[in-house]
């Protein structure tokens, strides 16, 4: 029984209004929805169309209440997700209006005449809002004894989601989201009447990469997931929260397993970061890590047969701490640790690196990379968090401009992207420094500054002279530019950023593609620094981590290291005797035959790995490591937000790396202190930061080459869903990948003699590729190739990459896309 | 001490010798349980073989022993084990921890789970007493066949559910015209 509160005089501040639900007066902003304001009390209408990140329907009518206007009663109860408070409003719900109760029950009937009585077979049984709803406000019983409308059943709208109208409320929760946060209209309302239903245009599928949401927001089991399909129930359901591995926006999820084995992963709730979002590749790629062939014993390769055998860890350990150790006092050891590890990890490599293998060749980097980057990293981006001023979601969505340069959102960090889509749909200027009007330029309502590869420095140095209005935009306070991974491979670009970025005022954020390199670069698994964004070079940080590690005074070595390609080279001409390896594929490298050589010369190489890679067949020791579910840790995502989580999957057996390093490190006497992710994090916190000053590269792009008759210039960047490693295993979500095709301009394509309805081969001295060509608004000369997708793996292919010269002809063979049988693996 | 006490102490003795005897000659006689005696489960199927069990868990969630584990499949063109969209592709009861309460076959939604008088469910091996879908499943009466197989008594589940028995009249009346399955399953079965 609730009581009358007292009658006090509330204070009624500034653009609010006071009103008065089930006898409790309270006080909300205009705007708000009666629905909201009533939950901030704690009393919970119920509702299916409501969602508080998408606009109000008012489709489901479930949320009725009764509502009094200066005294006067409305005529009908009204739908209380879309009326929003006024001043003096009496608001009865279910608790204290029988009239709003009894509308309610009547919804509740009339929404459960053509809802089918299969709970039994539905994947939403136990975790409903229509069953949980039906059962606390519904009717006992229904009065309709006719049949049922019935649909054929289910109808896969895409490869990863189907549909089931019969289930349907029509409350419109996933076409508002495709509509509004997605902006991929591809599922719509058809029909009319009784007949109403949720559809998708005819051969056109639900192509989203965001389409996953639309089932967990689903109120009922009309959208399920054909990846979980009947694989549990939600009281089987152990639920983990933890952090996306997969790019650098670093969501929040809840991974959901039974037995050991990961069943499913859902978004969760941050609102800071993914709100109540992620992609589908955070969502449904995680079966990698139960994939068949994933190591689960250390390796040792044989010395006579020369083939790997499973050995123990301590055999395994003890030959690689030799070999090590060896190769350390010879010509040296080089560590690449590739973009996925997390920061305790990281920082595991980096002190492995300094302290057991007395080098600073350490290099996070797997993927094209210059020094010029590394400076711009060290100068703009080391250090930045949110508590100091970084660019963050938040920010991008107040930004009143904002400048994507060498980034696509939607394929590199897809939260990103619905950030920038949010902010667009409200006020915000995107603008795209890029090659042509991709889906997430149109998607963000953005401007296009199109430029031939490689000459995004001299457009970003001309924007003053030839699109004002962006700078004008820029000079905003609060705008941002976002830099993407593909930068690193336009010579200048990065110092043009830093240019526009001093001239115009606006923050810089740098936006990598994967998720641990922001980490990596922050404990210095990079040449150039040490952990906490301390410069090699500099003596004082030097003898303050040597103090802090326990070491000797002047043990850590004082030159910068070599870079990844610096590494490869001197590996592969025998400057260096070993290399560490871990999570790096070649043909994510600017050169996949020099990575190649270099794994088979170096004298000596431990591949620290989940399951088999191009550094397996070279190994000397293979030593098995966790995946993400299996261990704890923490990323660091592009805003600098640390994303701590905990071990989803216990007990498997499986080592972290740090763990691994660290008893590697021992072996060859030297102490880590990483045995654990905690231990490794705590020792990361005694060593604290101490955020090196540096300047901005100044690097001037050089003159580009024109192509020839028959040439174009290659831009290329990666898909969200291709053929990265860790979307093996996934066929439902491999799916919903983009179509691979070529594109050129519509000029280009007169003048290099393509047939639109024809394929065209791509080739380089190195290689060729052949698939099907389609028109975009690209600059003349120039060809887009996807880099990873299908049959097309531009650096494997070709041995090119963004700003490469190709050579472009009509195709005289069979297309790629029905030829090649192999897939590339990288990450 | 009386002259009749020793005779007296047989009194007991004697008087039962009269009585009905209660001893069961288990296992040599096995005792008949009543109708609805709560024994070993049984995963029913339909008429025509089919399995009825949908997978739902609903037993699993009623069972307050968590004796019941399941997990359910999806039922392709190829391999169909259930009518409907859904099959218990796992199905496993662990009778060291079922208090056989019952519970589970109420939850139920196809009357798949029922349980048999059976009563003998001892063993000397822990592994032996978790009973998996094959020793569950009812055995194959005339005129049923050994799923996957595609539905016999109608085009989708509704028949099944609706009318059922019916269906599976005519099918067995059907059959048993012109040298059916049903009676080659009879003569298997005496064989």
């Amino acid at each position: 029984m609730t009581l009358a509160p007292e009658k006090s005089e509330v204070e009624v501040p500034e653009g609010h209004v006071k009103l008065v639900i089930d006898g409790f007066e309270v006080v909300a902003p205009k705007g708000e929805l009666l629905i909201r304001t009533a939950e901030r009390l704690g009393i919970v209408v119920p509702r299916f169309c409501d969602h508080p990140l998408l606009e109000p329907a008012g489709a489901c009518r479930q949320c009725l209440v009764e509502v009094e206007m200066g005294g006067r009663p409305m005529p009908k109860p009204q739908a209380s997700c879309t009326m929003t408070v006024a001043d003096g409003m009496v608001v009865k719900t279910q608790l204290t209006s029988p009239v709003a109760d009894k509308a309610q029950q009547g919804v509740m009937e009339l929404l459960l005449i053509n809802h089918p009585l299969d709970c039994p077979i539905c994947d939403k049984g136990g975790e409903c809002p229509l069953q949980n709803q039906a059962l606390k406000h519904g009717r006992s019983d229904s009065r309709f004894h006719e049949h049922k409308r019935t649909f054929p059943k289910p109808l896969p709208i895409s490869t990863q989601v189907l549909l089931d109208r019969e289930r349907c409320v029509l409350c419109q929760r996933c076409t508002r989201f495709s509509a509004q946060i997605a902006g991929d209209p591809f599922i719509e309302l058809l029909e009319r009447g009784s007949q109403q239903q949720i559809g998708v245009a005819e051969g056109k599928p639900f192509q989203s990469y965001f389409s996953g949401n639309t089932i967990q927001i689903c109120p009922v089991g009309a959208l399920t997931s054909a990846a979980y399909r009947f694989r549990a129930r939600p009281f089987d359901l152990i639920s983990t929260p933890s952090v996306c591995e997969h790019c650098s926006s670093g969501c929040a999820e809840r991974t959901d397993w039974r037995r050991g084995k990961v069943q499913r992963k859902l978004a969760g709730d941050d609102p800071e970061v993914n709100e109540e979002w992620i992609c589908d590749k955070g969502r449904f790629a995680f079966r990698y890590a139960t994939a068949g062939d994933r190591f689960t014993r250390p390796l040792v390769r044989d010395a006579e047969s020369g083939e790997l055998r499973e050995t123990s860890w301590t055999e395994a350990l003890q030959v690689a701490a030799t070999g090590l150790a060896a190769a350390r006092d010879a010509k040296g050891v080089g560590v690449l640790t590739g973009g996925r590890l997390t920061v305790e990890d990281a920082y595991a490599y980096a002190k492995f690196a300094r302290v057991a293998l007395k080098t600073n060749d350490v290099d996070f980097r797997a993927r094209a990379h210059s020094a010029e980057e590394l400076e711009f990293l060290t100068s703009t981006v080391l250090g930045t968090t949110p508590d100091n001023g970084g660019v963050t979601f938040t920010a991008i969505e107040a930004a009143p401009a904002v400048l994507c340069v060498a980034f696509e959102p939607e394929e590199e960090a897809p939260i990103v992207f619905l950030r920038l889509r949010k902010a667009a749909r409200k006020k915000t200027k995107v603008f795209h420094l890029g090659q042509y009007t991709s889906p997430a330029v149109e998607k963000t309502f953005g401007t296009l500054l199109a430029c031939v590869p490689g000459g995004e420095p001299a457009a970003l140095n001309a924007l003053e002279e030839h699109a004002a209005d962006v700078t004008e935009a820029l000079r905003g306070s609060g705008s941002v530019i976002l830099v993407g991974e593909r930068a690193a491979e336009v010579p200048g670009l990065f110092s043009a950023v830093a240019r526009l970025a001093a001239s115009t005022g606006a923050k810089v954020a740098w936006i990598p593609r994967r998720a641990g390199e922001r980490g990596a670069l922050e404990v210095g698994a990079v040449p150039n620094l040490l952990p906490g964004g301390r410069l090699v070079s500099d003596a004082a940080a030097r003898s303050e981590v040597e103090n802090a590690w326990g070491l000797v005074a002047g043990t850590l070595p004082t030159r910068a290291g070599r870079d990844t390609n610096g590494i490869l080279v001197a590996a592969a001409s025998g400057a260096l005797d070993a290399l560490v390896v871990a999570g790096v594929d070649p043909f994510d490298l600017p050169d996949p035959g020099l990575a190649q050589r270099a794994l088979e010369f170096a004298g000596f190489v431990v591949s620290l790995e989940l399951r088999p890679s191009a550094a397996t067949a070279h190994a000397d020791v293979v030593l098995p490591i966790a995946p993400a579910v299996e261990k704890s840790g923490s990323y660091l995502n592009w805003e600098g937000r640390r994303r701590d989580f905990g071990t989803t999957l216990e007990g498997t057996g499986a080592l972290p790396d740090c763990r691994v390093l660290d008893t590697l490190a021992v072996e060859m006497d030297a102490d880590l202190f990483t045995q654990t992710p905690a231990a490794a994090a705590a020792d990361l916190d005694r060593l604290g930061s101490n955020v090196a000053e540096a300047s901005a590269p100044t690097v001037s792009a050089p003159l580009l080459v024109q192509p020839t008759a028959g040439q174009a210039v290659l831009a290329t960047w990666r898909r969200m869903l291709d053929n990265g490693s860790l979307q093996d295993e996934e066929p439902n979500l491999a799916g919903t990948a983009r179509p691979v095709v070529a594109k050129v301009s519509a000029a280009t394509a007169v003048h290099l003699g393509l047939d639109l309805g024809a394929d065209i081969t791509v080739s380089t001295e190195r290689g060729s590729v052949t698939l099907p060509v389609e028109v975009a608004d690209l600059p003349d000369g120039v060809v887009w190739l996807p880099g990873n997708s299908g049959p097309v793996t531009v650096r494997r292919n070709l041995v090119a990459g963004h700003g490469s010269l190709v050579a472009v002809a009509v195709s005289d063979g069979p297309s790629a896309e029905k030829s090649a049988s192999d897939r590339g693996g990288n990450a | 001490m009386g002259m009749f006490d020793p005779i007296k102490g047989f009194g007991v003795t004697f008087s039962t010798m009269f009585k009905k005897v209660v001893t069961e000659e288990y296992p040599e006689v096995k005792k008949v349980t009543a109708p609805r005696f709560h024994g070993r489960h049984q995963l029913n199927r339909h008429p025509d073989g089919l399995e009825k069990c949908v997978g739902c868990e609903l037993c699993a969630w009623a069972c307050p022993a968590d004796a019941i584990f399941v997990e359910g499949g999806d039922n392709t063109d190829d391999a169909r084990y259930s009518p409907g969209e859904r099959f218990g592709a796992d199905y496993q009861i662990n009778y060291l921890r079922c208090i056989g309460c019952g519970l589970c076959i109420e939850a139920c939604p196809t009357r798949s789970l029922t349980m048999t008088n059976e009563y003998e469910l001892a063993d000397d091996d822990r592994q032996k007493l978790i009973f998996t879908k094959e020793d569950l499943l009812a055995p194959l009466l005339p005129g049923m066949e050994q799923p996957p197989h595609p539905m016999r008594l109608g085009d989708n589940e509704q028949d099944y559910y609706v009318n059922g028995p019916a269906l599976a009249r005519d099918l067995l009346a059907g059959s048993s015209q012109g040298q059916s399955n049903a009676e080659s399953a009879v003569k298997g079965a005496g064989k």
